[in-house]
This record gives C-alpha cells, sequence and structure tokens, in this order.
C-alpha cells in the first residue's frame, strides 16, 4: 500500500490550488479518500466523531449486499437454463457464469452513468464528490429485471440522480431513495419492460413467458413455487431480490455493524405480516391472493420485500431518524407494501411504492415524535 | 411623447417581458394545474394557449375600460362577469370550429376562468392601465403561458407518444429495432411538473438575477 500512498502524495501538488490540474481537484480527492481514510476532521461547530467515515459505511453496505448479489447471479443463469430445459446437463460454474454476464453490464451501466454525473455535478458546484452512489450504484441493477435494456437502465439512473439526487442537493439531502426512485421511473416509463410476463428470464425467446410469484398470485392462479424456493430464491424476479436467505445474511452484517437498523427490518416484518394476515381474513374468498394460496409468511418473502425491508428501507438518509419514528416508520413501510399488493392486481409489487411513500413521510413522522418527546418533557417539568 | 407611441419602448416591454423575464408560469408560478392538464399532446396545447391569450387581452381590455366605474367593493364580482362571458364565447367557438380538440381540452376550457393568470392580471394591471397597454399586457402574459406550455407539450409529445402534432417521428420499426421504446411516464401528469421544474431551472441558469438570496 506504501507506493500507493507515495504516488498520491506526490501527485497531490497538481492538483491543489494553482497546479495543472486545479479543475479536477474533487476528483483526486474523490479517489485519494476512497483509498486512504483522511486525516482531515471537521474543524467547526459540534460534531460527533467515528473512525468510520461515510466511505468505510458504504462499503460495508456493498459487503452486505454481496451474498444477494452473487446468488442473484447465480439465479440467472439457473432460471435461464431451467427454461430450456438444461438444467440437469449444466455445471454450477456455467449457471453462474451465464448470470454474470448478464448481471456485470447492468452494474456497470449503472456506476459509469450516475458516478459520471455525480462527479460532472462536484466540478461544475466545486463540491467535492460524494460517495453516496457507491451503494445507489449497486442497488439500481439489483431491483431491475434481468432483461431491462441497459439504456433504460442508464435513463432511469440519470433520472434519480439528477431529479432525485443532485437537485436536492446531492447526497444526504435526497429524501428518496435513489436506487427506489430509479426503478419507480423505470416502472412508470417502460410498464411492459417490468410488470410483463417475459422480462424475467434472461435471453429467452419474446414469446417464452414465466411470471414471478407476486404476478402469479397477483392473477389468482394457484402457486407454482413453494416456500422453501421462494426463501432460497429459486424463483424468477429482479437480479438481487429472489433470495430471502442471502438478504437475511446481508442483514446481520448491517445489524452487527450498526449500520442498518434492526428497528427498521423488524418493524417492516412485522407491519407486513400483520396486514398480510389481516387481509387474508377479511378479504373476500375471490381476491386473488386467496385464491393463489399466498400464505401472510410468504408475502414476505416473495418479491422486493425482504430486499426492501433490509437494504431500501434502512438507508439512513432517507428513512425516519428518532427511534420511535423508526418503529413506526418501518411498520407502516410493510402495512402499506401489502395493502397495494393484495389490494391493486395492478401493482403486484407494493414495496417499492410503499418505501417512497414512507420516505415523503419520514420527516413528519420524526416531528410528531420530536414534538411529543417536548410536550411530555414539558409536563413533567411543570408538574415537578 | 414616447409615451403615446403605440409600440414605445415601455408598451414594448409589456408584450415581450412576460415572455422571458417576468412569465407568469416561470416566474409568477401562476396557471400551474392547466399547464399539467392539457400538455400531453401539442396540438390540444396550443389551442389552449391560444384560448388564454384570447381571454386575457379582451378581459384586461375590456376591465380597463371599465376602471372607473367598477366600485371597488365588488370588483371580483364583475371581474368574474367578464371573464365567464369571455371564456363561454371561446368554449363555443372552438365547439363550433375544433370540435375535436375541444372534445380533447374538455373542462379545462371552461376552467380557464379560474386560471390565475387571468385574475391577476387584471387585479394587478388592467385596473390601473388604459386600454392599449392593458391588451399588450394581456397578449404578452397570455403568449409567455403558451409558450411553456408548447415547450411541455413538445418534449411529453415526442418521447412520450413519438409524435408531434399527431404526426409520426419515433415509431418505426428501423427505430424500434434498437430497443426504443416510448416513455410512458411522459404521459402521466408528473412528469409535466418536473418538465415545468427543468424548464424554471434552466430558465433561471440564463437569468442569473432571477435567483432568490438564500
Amino acid at each position: 500500500m506504501n507506493f500507493l500512498r507515495n504516488y498520491l502524495d506526490k501527485q497531490k501538488p497538481k492538483f491543489e490550488k494553482g497546479g495543472k490540474f486545479e479543475k479536477l481537484h474533487s476528483v483526486f480527492t474523490g479517489f485519494e479518500s476512497f483509498l486512504f481514510v483522511p486525516n482531515r476532521t471537521t474543524s467547526s461547530g459540534c460534531n460527533i466523531r467515528d473512525a468510520v467515515d461515510l466511505k468505510r459505511t458504504m462499503i460495508i453496505v456493498v459487503i452486505a449486499l454481496i451474498p444477494a448479489l452473487l446468488f442473484g447471479m447465480y439465479n440467472v443463469g439457473y432460471q435461464h437454463f431451467k427454461a430450456i430445459g438444461a438444467l440437469a446437463d449444466t455445471g454450477f460454474f456455467e449457471l453462474f457464469f451465464y448470470g454474470l454476464w448478464k448481471v456485470l453490464p447492468m452494474i456497470i451501466v449503472s456506476y459509469v452513468v450516475g458516478l459520471g454525473i455525480e462527479f460532472a455535478a462536484a466540478q461544475i458546484r466545486g463540491h467535492e464528490i460524494n460517495e453516496g452512489f457507491l451503494v445507489s450504484g449497486l442497488l439500481i441493477p439489483m431491483v431491475m429485471p434481468v432483461n431491462a435494456p441497459l439504456w433504460m437502465i442508464a435513463v432511469s439512473t440519470a433520472f434519480a440522480v439528477i431529479i432525485g439526487k443532485e437537485i436536492f442537493g446531492g447526497t444526504g439531502m435526497n429524501i428518496w431513495n435513489p436506487a427506489l426512485l430509479a426503478r419507480a421511473f423505470f416502472f412508470f416509463s417502460y410498464p411492459s419492460m417490468i410488470s410483463g410476463d417475459k422480462v424475467w428470464i434472461a435471453g429467452m425467446p419474446d414469446g417464452f413467458s414465466q411470471a414471478t410469484p407476486l404476478a402469479e398470485a397477483a392473477l389468482g392462479t394457484p402457486l407454482n413455487y413453494d416456500m422453501c424456493s421462494m426463501f432460497w430464491g429459486f424463483i424468477p424476479g429482479s437480479v438481487g431480490e429472489t433470495s430471502t436467505f442471502c438478504i437475511l445474511i446481508g442483514a446481520l452484517i448491517l445489524i452487527a455493524t450498526g449500520i442498518g437498523s434492526w428497528k427498521i427490518m423488524l418493524s417492516t416484518f412485522v407491519g407486513g405480516f400483520l396486514m398480510a394476515f389481516l387481509l387474508q381474513n377479511v378479504l373476500p374468498e375471490t381476491n386473488p391472493y386467496v385464491v393463489s394460496g399466498m400464505t401472510p409468511l410468504m408475502h414476505l418473502v416473495a418479491g422486493g420485500f425482504a430486499f426492501g425491508a433490509v437494504f431500501m428501507a434502512t438507508d439512513p438518509v432517507t428513512s425516519a431518524q428518532t427511534e420511535r419514528g423508526k418503529w413506526i416508520y418501518g411498520f407502516l413501510i410493510g402495512v402499506m407494501a401489502i395493502l397495494i399488493r393484495m389490494l391493486n392486481p395492478g401493482y403486484p409489487e407494493g414495496m417499492m411504492l410503499a418505501i417512497l411513500l414512507l420516505n415523503t413521510f419520514a420527516p413528519l413522522i420524526d416531528w410528531f415524535v420530536v414534538q411529543g418527546n417536548i410536550k411530555r418533557r414539558l409536563k413533567r417539568a411543570k408538574a415537578a | 411623447m414616447s409615451d403615446k407611441a403605440l409600440f414605445s419602448a415601455k408598451n414594448l416591454q409589456l408584450l415581450l417581458g412576460p415572455l422571458s423575464k417576468n412569465n407568469p408560469v416561470l416566474v409568477q408560478i401562476l396557471g400551474i394545474c392547466s399547464a399539467l392538464a392539457v400538455t400531453a399532446k401539442l396540438q390540444p396545447a396550443i389551442v389552449m394557449a391560444l384560448s388564454v391569450t384570447a381571454v386575457t387581452a379582451f378581459s384586461n381590455v375590456i376591465l380597463s375600460l371599465l376602471r372607473n366605474t367598477i366600485p371597488n367593493r365588488i370588483r371580483i364580482i364583475v371581474q368574474l362577469v367578464v371573464v365567464a362571458a369571455l371564456v363561454i364565447i371561446v368554449d363555443q367557438v372552438l365547439k363550433a370550429f375544433v370540435y375535436d380538440i375541444s372534445k380533447q381540452l374538455s373542462v379545462f376550457v371552461g376552467l380557464i376562468i379560474t386560471n390565475c393568470i387571468i385574475m391577476g392580471r387584471i387585479e394587478a394591471f388592467a385596473l390601473a392601465n388604459k386600454p392599449w397597454p392593458s391588451l399588450l399586457d394581456g397578449i404578452g402574459n397570455g403568449l409567455g403561458y403558451g409558450l411553456v406550455l408548447v415547450t411541455v407539450a413538445f418534449f411529453r409529445e415526442l418521447l412520450g407518444s413519438g409524435t408531434l402534432f399527431g404526426f409520426n417521428i419515433l415509431n418505426y420499426d428501423c427505430v424500434k429495432a434498437f430497443g426504443y421504446q416510448n416513455n410512458g411516464l411522459m404521459i402521466l401528469a408528473p412528469m409535466a411538473l418536473i418538465l415545468i421544474g427543468l424548464v424554471i431551472w434552466f430558465h433561471r441558469s440564463r437569468n442569473k438575477d432571477l435567483i432568490e438570496g438564500k
């Protein structure tokens, strides 16, 4: 590592004021702090200091995403070879590399477009480059269907980064989760590419149709998949969301390092389960979800519920900040997701809309929690 | 004397100012509702722009003529009567000559009466100025509103439906062969809001003096 440090130190003067590449200063510091923890600390105001800076935080989230990503790649190959009926005589690595080959371009496109815009925005405004996109850039391909055309991913990413993030002031200032915003843009702009049946399995001819469990349930057909295959993830779906098991590994990493809030995750699952249980018993027999035989527990492992609860809802920027607010926020996400799923067959996946909706209301929830706190303490102070 | 000339610099400013620096939509943020509703296609947007221009122009002139005779306390009612009459005339003309578009615009022609730009110009300008400047002011504000409408409708129709004025621009097999698809979000109202936001962004970055202080 020393030679890298020496090299950077040698290049540094060129990027400082008066140097040759003065304009590219923010690019340089961006890369430097990516490789090494910077030795500068905030000098003004009251700050909580921690050994872990934003970049290191982001990297941990990326690590937590890796199990789900690797499994997603494998599953892309698995679904493809299963669909053409050649599963038995294809080896593990063949499956995996087929998926890798499909997913890698999506990741590259999302990073190139997103980071390109972030770099450009940082240069124009003279800010330093923020590292928020490290996670978003990986989340975006993971919530897209594997057959999504690359240019659509590029457009969605650009929309999410410019409209969802840069306009509000960049990393840490956004109201909505950028990755989900990209998916929402994709969902409403090119509905046939994401709600259609044919897009979930890579490399199939147009006529081939294979729906996700949720799309099947929304139509009221009896489920093709059992609880186990949905938990382990051998089902068609967006790249990273299928395996609840791998997502739970990620959740453990996030909780153990204290980066993801376990309160949000838990309350989301509880909210979703209770709502699904309630609707299961309240809705008429003819509701497609009731017909399809989807149990409340299955709702939690199907589609993007687990992925959203663990990686999207816990986004520290867009979630509620107060401790009691987190419980409310998570619970309402679970409730809304199942509500949208079961009562509106037009949107088989309610998780995306539920999280975006609650992102919008998170500051309001926080405000009420804080006000409640103030009121309670005032009362106590007056009583004493 | 220069004030008396029909197109003195001051009068010209009344006509041209609302097109950019004093645009009713971009700067005063008025008339947004109809801008969301009628801009999915160019044709209705242009008809809407012309209708609003006609109503602002004539209502400005009529109320400017009446300005010294209207008792102050009932002026809003008088204004409404004049505007409502003009809107009904516009509605009837549209129904008579461009029935199809009139059907597309449906309720939004009637809702011109609630367009804040019209009442705004009457209150802010026509009641204090002579008929000729009021006419220019009305035309200018109507056109300024129309300019934004047409800009937004241009992008929404081109990117959302792949057409312009209903003519096919992008819906060819050779374009689709590259995997191009029309953007469904453009047709929905939220995108009109976002596009107006982008136009405002562009406009302010060109006119730095419009940017409010922090």
